[in-house]
């Protein structure tokens, strides 16, 4: 698969909710190769501190070449991140890793816990492509308030999505775990596809699993390359054996996992 | 050569019997086996490339979490993971051999017959070039002592590999201990064609939060800009301790680091966390090089290796 390393021109910064921007900018060889699923390395600072770049799920490819990252603030690269301004430049390398598998169209599940929901809006925005309505395909997104999640509820449904939210505060729509939405319709569903917390992966891989529904994940780890060289991106397969999550993943199918670490 | 300006700038250096077109090579574990940067990287343009160490039978590696950045570099615990030597020539080799570029293997065992073992399993393969030897290993028979702690271990391992192969063998210095020159003296006495230093500082990270590791493994090797004023000091004592050729490695990401390493002493340098955030750390500082000796009025690199001046008091 095709990689690049460019500097790409910020063009646009949202601030989404307080901590929480959207980046848009220019980088036509990453944005004409990303599958959905797969992720930036960009680096946040050309000072050596902080010195590793930092991994970011595409969250969606634009017309005229343009990605957009979503992210959190919560250490000291997501800060520098949140205090570029549009005509920065940042130097990306990408698309990286394994995305989602999306050759066939069934009967889908999207579920994304905090900025988790990145990649799914590529994903979701992808799935279109195959041209079939998307109206008995649900979307189950998760957040702290309704602040954090309204507009990405707003965005999906506008897809055409069924959407459905789940929020820590009960500030909007079901108030507890974004994972109790689905066993109403699980038995309905032919694919599940979820990004978040690992706990909230945990259960909804369970889930499928009783129910025999296909799941696939997206996991997060330190990375320092996401290149495949550092070696240091391991978590437990379910084999017992060391996976790799840049290459192997970012997306992996659930029964891959061992969801007990 | 290249030609800069009307000017011919001769790279070539030597260590030993192995001739380098430039003196710029990567890391071991920092640039997995090459093919991992192959879109990124213009492989052709290397000095050198160095693969990550291989031991005799694959090795699983450490639980996570492995990696962790700290000011200015980082500190891993990888634990030496590694495909073993049989996956390593019967998947790896190949994609190497098509690099034009000379291919190091780095080596690194928990006895001195496991690296000598190495060392014969490697030797007559087409397109391997050196040996670099890792002693920052734990000897098992010794209750885990580092071979690279002690001039007797250092000395064994040494004079095992020597005794297996014919290909150039480089001994990989750690800088964990009091002095490194009477580590590389004696690995010189027992016949290494070169030296290269330094790997991985010993260090370790705390989460105040949940008052844990920051590294599942407690410690780890601390690497990147933050070890280069260590690695580079080393490197000075070091070169004018021995008469073998000297490797310079320890946060090495411009030309300007490069050069400092080469004005003390190396004859060629390492890079190797710098991989990780700038693939192309490596091609650039071949430009840079070739800039400096221009503008320096040099035609050949190795006028400048260990050119340092230092005024009398
Ligand atoms: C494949 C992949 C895709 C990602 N996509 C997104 C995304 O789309 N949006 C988004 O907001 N974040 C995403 N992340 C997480 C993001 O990379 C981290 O939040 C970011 O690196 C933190 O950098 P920092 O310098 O701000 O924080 P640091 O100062 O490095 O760390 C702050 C805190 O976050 C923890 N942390 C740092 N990196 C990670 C990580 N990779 N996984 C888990 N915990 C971590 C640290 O342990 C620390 O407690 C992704 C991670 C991966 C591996
Ligand atoms: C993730 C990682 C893995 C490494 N693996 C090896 C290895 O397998 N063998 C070895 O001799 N050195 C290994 N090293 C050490 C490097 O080759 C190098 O000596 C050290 O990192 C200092 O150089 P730097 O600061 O430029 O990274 C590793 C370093 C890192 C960061
Ligand atoms: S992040 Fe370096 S190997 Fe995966």
């Amino acid at each position: 698969m095709p990689e690049f390393q460019e500097k790409a021109p910020l063009l646009q910064k949202e601030a989404i909710a307080p901590g929480i921007f959207r980046l848009t900018m220019h980088a036509p060889e990453i944005a004409g190769a990303a599958h959905p699923g797969q992720f930036v390395m960009v680096q946040v600072d050309t000072s050596m501190d902080p010195l590793l770049r930092r991994p970011f799920s595409v969250h969606q490819v634009t017309s005229g070449g343009n990605i957009q990252i979503l992210f959190k603030v919560v250490g000291q690269g997501t800060a520098r991140l949140a205090r570029l301004t549009p005509g920065d430049q940042l130097d990306c390398i990408g698309p990286l890793g394994r995305g989602f598998f999306l050759d066939r169209r069934d009967r889908l599940c999207l579920i994304g816990g905090g900025m988790g929901i990145a990649p799914l809006y590529f994903l979701a925005k992808r799935l279109l492509q195959t041209g079939e309505s998307p109206g008995d395909d649900y979307v189950f997104l998760g957040g702290r308030s309704r602040e954090e999640i309204s507009l990405f509820a707003a965005e999906f449904f506008d897809l055409g999505y069924t959407v459905k939210v789940s929020t820590d505060d009960g500030s909007m729509g079901h108030h507890g775990f974004v994972t109790d939405l689905l066993g109403p319709v699980l038995p309905d569903m032919e694919r599940v596809y979820t990004c978040g917390p690992f706990p909230m992966m945990r259960i909804a891989a369970q889930k499928c699993g009783q129910a025999a529904v296909f799941c696939q994940v997206s996991l997060e780890t330190h990375m320092a390359c996401g290149l495949g060289a550092c070696l240091g991106c391991t978590l437990t397969g379910a084999d017992g054996r060391y996976i790799h999550v840049c290459r192997q993943g970012p997306v992996f199918d659930a029964e891959e996992v061992a969801w007990t670490t | 050569m290249d030609n800069i300006n009307g000017m011919d700038i001769d790279l070539r250096v030597r260590l030993g019997e192995l001739r380098l077109r430039n003196p710029v090579m990567t890391a071991s574990g920092t640039f997995g086996y090459a093919r991992e940067f192959s879109q990124l990287v213009n492989l052709h343009r290397l000095g050198a490339i160095v693969v990550k160490g291989i031991s005799l039978k694959p090795r699983p590696g450490n639980p996570p979490p492995r990696v962790v950045e700290t000011a200015c570099g980082m500190l891993n615990a990888i634990g030496l993971e590694n495909v073993g030597v049989q996956g390593f020539l019967e998947r790896k080799m190949e994609f190497l051999r098509g690099v034009n570029s000379r291919v190091i293997v780095n080596i690194l065992g928990d006895s001195a017959a496991e690296y000598g073992a190495l060392a014969g399993k490697l030797t007559g393969i087409e397109g391997i070039d050196a040996l670099e030897v890792n002693i920052s290993c734990p000897n098992v028979k010794k209750g885990g002592v580092a071979f690279g702690t002690d001039p007797a271990m250092a000395t064994e391992v040494t004079r095992t590999v020597k005794g297996q192969t014919d290909l150039p063998v480089i001994v990989k210095l750690s800088p964990n201990v009091t002095d490194i020159t009477v580590m590389a003296r004696a690995v010189e006495d027992a016949g290494a064609d070169a030296v290269s230093l330094i790997n991985t500082l010993i260090g370790m990270a705390i989460d105040v939060g949940s008052r844990r590791p920051k590294l599942a493994n407690v410690i780890g090797g601390l690497s990147g800009p933050a070890i280069k004023p260590v690695a580079l000091r080393m490197v000075w004592q070091v070169a004018r301790a021995v008469s073998i050729p000297v490797i310079g490695i320890g946060g090495i990401a411009t030309a300007e680091d490069a050069l400092e390493f080469l004005l003390a002493g190396a004859t060629a340098i390492e890079v190797g966390t710098a991989n990780f955030y700038q693939p192309r750390a490596a091609e650039s500082i071949i430009d840079g090089l070739r800039a400096y000796l221009a503008a320096q009025g040099e035609d050949s690199v190795r006028a400048i290796i260990g050119a340092l001046q230092i005024d009398e008091a």
